[in-house]
C-alpha cells in the first residue's frame, strides 16, 4: 500500500481505476494486482514448509495406507503366465491343458525365487486350504511333466474343481475389492456369488455397530455429566468457577495411561471400589461386580477420559448466554423449569453440538482405553485394525477398515466444521 | 447463582440436589487422579489399600516403588527417550507451525480452507489410522524403530495444536503495529522480532506445551513404530498394564500427575499473561 501512492492526476475527482496510476507511472489496478500477488506468494511461503513436512510424514503415509486397501499385486506378480492363458477363459468348464502347464511353469519359478510363500498367504484369505494347496503343488513343480492337468489334479484333486479358478480369475488383477468384501462380512460363495458369512464368521459389521453403540453410550454420558457441571461453572462467580475449572482440566491435562491405570485400580475385582462395597456389605465376597474387561469398563473410562472434551464446548457457549434471557422468561410467567428448557436449553445447541460430535469422533477410533480395560465386549473396531495390523498381518484387510473408519470420522468432521467451523476449536 | 432469600421449598431443594449432583461429577473427575497416589506408597505389591494404610500405620507404607522407579534401567530409558522425542517433536512443530499460523491468518493466504484441513488432519484422523499408515510408509523409508521417525511423527501430531493456538493468538493481532515498525524503518525480520514475536508469544508457548504433552503422552504411534530402543514412558506403563502389573507403574503415575500439575499452572499463567498483554479483561 505504501508503495502505491497516487500520482497527482489520480486526485481528479474522477472515479474510474484505470485513470489511476502510481508514482512510477504503472496503472493502479496492475501495481495492486502485483502487490496482492507477492503477498499471496509470502503467505503461502510461511505456510510452504509445513505443508511439505505434513505431505510427507501424514498425508502420503495415509494415503498409502486407502491404496493398500484395493492394492492386490501379488497373484498378478507370481502367476503372470497363468492370469495370462486365464484372460479368456469362459469360466465355466475347468480350464484347458493351457493353462494347466502355464501355472506349473509360474510355481515353479515362484518356488526358486520364494515368492511361493506370498501367493498361498494371499490365497488363503480367499479360499481357507489354499495354503497348503499352493504351496503343495509348487514344492514339486519342476517334476510335474505332461499332461499338466492330469498330473496337477492327481498332485491336490481340488485343483480340478472350479473354486480355486473363479478366485484366480476374479483377484488376478492389479486391484481387488477383496477385503472390502471381507470388511462387511461378506464372502464370495463356490459359484462366485457374493453372499454372507455364515453367522458364526460374521464379525466386522457387528464390530463397526458395536463400535457406533459405544461411541453413543459414551457422548449421552459425558452429555450427561458435562452439562451440569459447564452449567454451574457457567453460572458461578469467576474466582470460583476458576477454581472447580481444575477439576476439568487436571484430568484433561494427565496422561491418558495415567488415568486408565487408575480406573484399573479402582474397577477391578480385588479393587477399591469392589473392595469398598463388600467392606460395606452391600455385595457379598462372591459377588464382586465385573466392572472391567468388558463394555462397563469401556463406557466409564471413556467418559472419563473425554468428560473434559464436552465440558469446554459446552462452557465457552454457556458463558456468552447473558442471564437477562432466563430473568425475561421468568417475568413474562415461566417457572424455573420452562424458562430453562424452552429459553436456556435451546440457547446451548451449538455447544451440545460442537461437544458431542467431538466426543463422538474421538471415541468411535480410540483404541488405547478399550484394548487395556475392554476385554472382549468392550472392544472397537480400532483394536481389530491393530490386530490385523500387528498379529493376523492381513495388512490389507486392516487397511479397508480403516478406510472404512477414516471415511466416517471425516464426514462427521465436516459435519463438525460446519456447525463449529476448526477455527473456534478452544484448548485448555 | 446463589439461591435467593424468597426461594421456595422445592426451589431450595433443586438447588442442593443440583449442587451435590454436580459435586459426584467433580469427584469422578478427580477420584481416580487422587486414588492412585496413596496407592503408589503401598509396602504392599497390591493394588488395594491394605488394613495398615487405611489405619495410617506408617509400616503399611513405603518408598519401595519409587526406588524400583528410580533404579530401574528401563524406566530411565523410558525417561530419557519420552524427553528426546518430546523436546525435538516439539522444536519441529513449533517452528513450522508458528511460521504456518503467521502465513493463514493473513487474508491473501491462497486456499485458506484446503491448507488448513489438510495441516490439522493429523489431530482429526484416529490415531490408530495415523499409526497404520505411518508403520507402512516408514518401514519402506527405514524410519521405522528410529528415534528421527518417532520423532517425525510426533512433530506431525504436534502441529495443529501449534497452529491453532498460534492462530488464536493472532486474531486479535493488530496488524497496524507491524506497519508503523516498518514505517519507523524496521526490516521485516526486526519488526518481527520486536513487536510480533512478543504478542504471539504466549500463543507459541501453550501451543508448544500442547505439542510437548502430545508426544510425551502418546502412545499408538510408538507401539507401531518405535523399536525396543525407543520406548518411552507410556510405552513402559503399557507393557506394565498389560504384562507384569506392579505398583511401580502408580509411582511413575504419582509423579507424572505432578508434572501434569506443574503444565496445567503454566498453560494458566500463560492464558492469563496473554488476555492482559491484548487488553483483554481477564474472565
Amino acid at each position: 500500500m505504501a508503495q502505491a501512492a497516487l500520482a497527482p492526476a489520480a486526485s481528479s475527482p474522477d472515479p474510474m481505476a484505470r485513470d489511476m496510476v502510481t508514482a512510477d507511472g504503472v496503472p493502479l489496478k496492475t501495481s495492486l494486482k502485483r502487490a496482492e500477488r507477492r503477498r499471496k506468494i509470502t503467505a503461502f511461503l510461511l505456510v510452504a514448509p509445513l505443508l511439505a513436512f505434513i505431505l510427507i510424514t501424514f498425508i502420503i503415509p495415509i494415503g498409502q495406507m486407502m491404496w493398500r486397501s484395493v492394492d492386490n499385486p501379488v497373484i498378478v506378480a507370481v502367476l503372470p503366465q497363468t492370469m495370462e492363458t486365464l484372460s479368456d477363459w469362459n469360466g465355466e468348464d475347468l480350464p484347458g491343458e493351457e493353462t494347466y502347464a502355464a501355472l506349473v511353469a509360474d510355481l515353479a519359478t515362484a518356488q526358486e525365487n520364494r515368492s511361493v510363500g506370498q501367493l498361498a498367504i494371499r490365497l488363503n484369505y480367499e479360499l481357507s486350504g489354499a495354503r497348503s494347496l499352493v504351496a503343495g503343488l509348487a514344492r514339486g513343480a519342476d517334476e510335474l511333466e505332461a499332461p499338466f492337468r492330469e498330473a496337477v489334479i492327481d498332485d491336490n484333486r481340488r485343483w480340478g474343481e472350479m473354486q480355486i479358478w473363479t478366485i484366480l480369475k476374479r483377484e488376478g488383477r492389479p486391484y481387488t475389492t477383496a477385503h472390502y468384501v471381507s470388511a462387511i462380512d461378506m464372502q464370495y460363495n463356490a459359484e462366485g456369488e457374493l453372499v454372507r458369512q455364515p453367522s458364526t464368521q460374521r464379525v466386522y459389521v457387528q464390530l463397526f455397530l458395536r463400535t457406533l453403540a459405544l461411541s453413543v453410550a459414551i457422548t449421552c454420558t459425558t452429555l450427561l455429566l458435562g452439562y451440569p457441571i459447564a452449567f454451574l461453572l457457567a453460572s458461578l462467580p469467576m474466582r470460583t468457577s476458576n477454581l472447580l475449572m481444575i477439576f476439568v482440566l487436571l484430568p484433561f491435562w494427565t496422561s491418558l495411561l495415567v488415568r486408565t491405570t487408575a480406573w484399573i485400580v479402582l474397577l477391578q475385582q480385588q479393587g477399591v471400589i469392589n473392595e469398598l462395597l463388600v467392606w460395606s456389605g452391600i455385595i457379598s465376597n462372591s459377588g464382586r461386580l465385573p466392572m472391567i474387561h468388558n463394555a462397563v469398563g469401556t463406557i466409564i473410562a471413556m467418559t472419563h477420559v473425554l468428560l473434559p472434551f464436552m465440558v469446554l464446548p459446552l462452557y465457552s457457549v454457556m458463558k456468552g448466554i447473558s442471564p437477562s434471557y432466563m430473568r425475561a422468561a421468568r417475568s413474562l410467567g415461566a417457572n424455573n423449569w420452562t424458562a430453562f428448557w424452552k429459553v436456556y436449553v435451546p440457547l446451548t445447541v451449538p455447544g451440545i453440538g460442537a461437544g458431542a460430535i467431538l466426543v463422538f469422533i474421538i471415541s468411535i477410533g480410540y483404541y488405547i482405553t478399550p484394548a487395556l480395560v475392554g476385554g472382549q465386549s468392550g472392544q472397537m473396531i480400532s483394536n481389530l485394525i491393530a490386530f490385523h495390523m500387528q498379529n493376523s498381518l492381513n495388512w490389507g484387510l486392516a487397511a479397508a477398515l480403516g478406510t472404512i473408519l477414516l471415511t466416517g470420522v471425516l464426514i462427521l468432521y465436516w459435519v463438525y466444521n460446519r456447525i463449529v467451523g476448526i477455527d473456534n476449536v478452544k484448548l485448555g | 447463582m446463589a439461591l435467593p432469600t424468597y426461594a421456595g421449598p422445592l426451589e431450595r431443594t433443586w438447588y442442593y440436589a443440583f449442587r451435590i449432583f454436580c459435586g459426584l461429577i467433580f469427584f469422578f473427575l478427580m477420584a481416580p487422579i487422587l486414588v492412585i497416589i496413596p496407592l503408589s506408597f503401598n509396602v504392599q505389591p497390591y493394588f488395594t489399600y491394605t488394613r495398615e494404610m487405611l489405619t495410617l500405620d506408617p509400616a503399611g507404607y513405603s518408598l519401595r516403588w519409587y526406588n524400583a522407579f528410580w533404579n530401574s534401567a528401563a524406566w530411565m530409558t523410558a525417561i530419557r527417550n519420552s524427553l528426546i522425542i518430546g523436546v525435538f517433536a516439539t522444536l519441529i512443530a513449533t517452528v513450522l507451525g508458528t511460521l504456518a499460523a503467521l502465513g493463514l491468518s493473513r487474508r491473501e493466504m491462497p486456499f485458506r480452507g484446503l491448507i488448513m484441513g489438510l495441516l490439522i488432519s493429523p489431530m482429526i484422523v484416529p490415531l490408530i489410522i495415523s499409526a497404520a499408515g505411518m508403520f507402512f510408509f516408514y518401514s519402506r523409508v527405514g524410519l521405522a524403530g528410529t528415534l528421527p521417525g518417532v520423532i517425525m511423527a510426533h512433530a506431525a501430531l504436534g502441529t495443529p495444536f501449534v497452529i491453532i493456538t498460534v492462530t488464536a493468538t493472532l486474531v486479535g493481532f493488530d496488524h497496524s503495529l507491524t506497519r508503523a515498525a516498518a514505517s519507523l524503518g524496521a526490516s521485516p525480520a526486526t519488526a518481527f522480532r520486536k513487536i510480533t514475536m512478543p504478542l504471539i508469544l504466549p500463543g507459541v508457548i501453550s501451543g508448544a506445551l500442547f505439542a510437548f504433552i502430545t508426544s510425551f503422552d502418546e502412545i499408538v504411534i510408538v507401539l507401531f513404530l518405535a523399536g525396543v530402543e525407543q520406548r518411552t514412558i507410556p510405552r513402559e506403563m503399557w507393557s506394565g498394564i498389560r504384562e507384569q502389573i506392579s505398583p511401580t507403574i502408580l509411582a511413575v503415575a504419582t509423579v507424572l500427575v505432578l508434572f501434569s500439575i506443574a503444565l496445567l499452572t503454566t498453560i494458566e499463567l500463560l492464558r492469563r499473561r496473554s488476555e492482559r498483554m491484548r487488553g483483554m479483561t481477564p474472565h
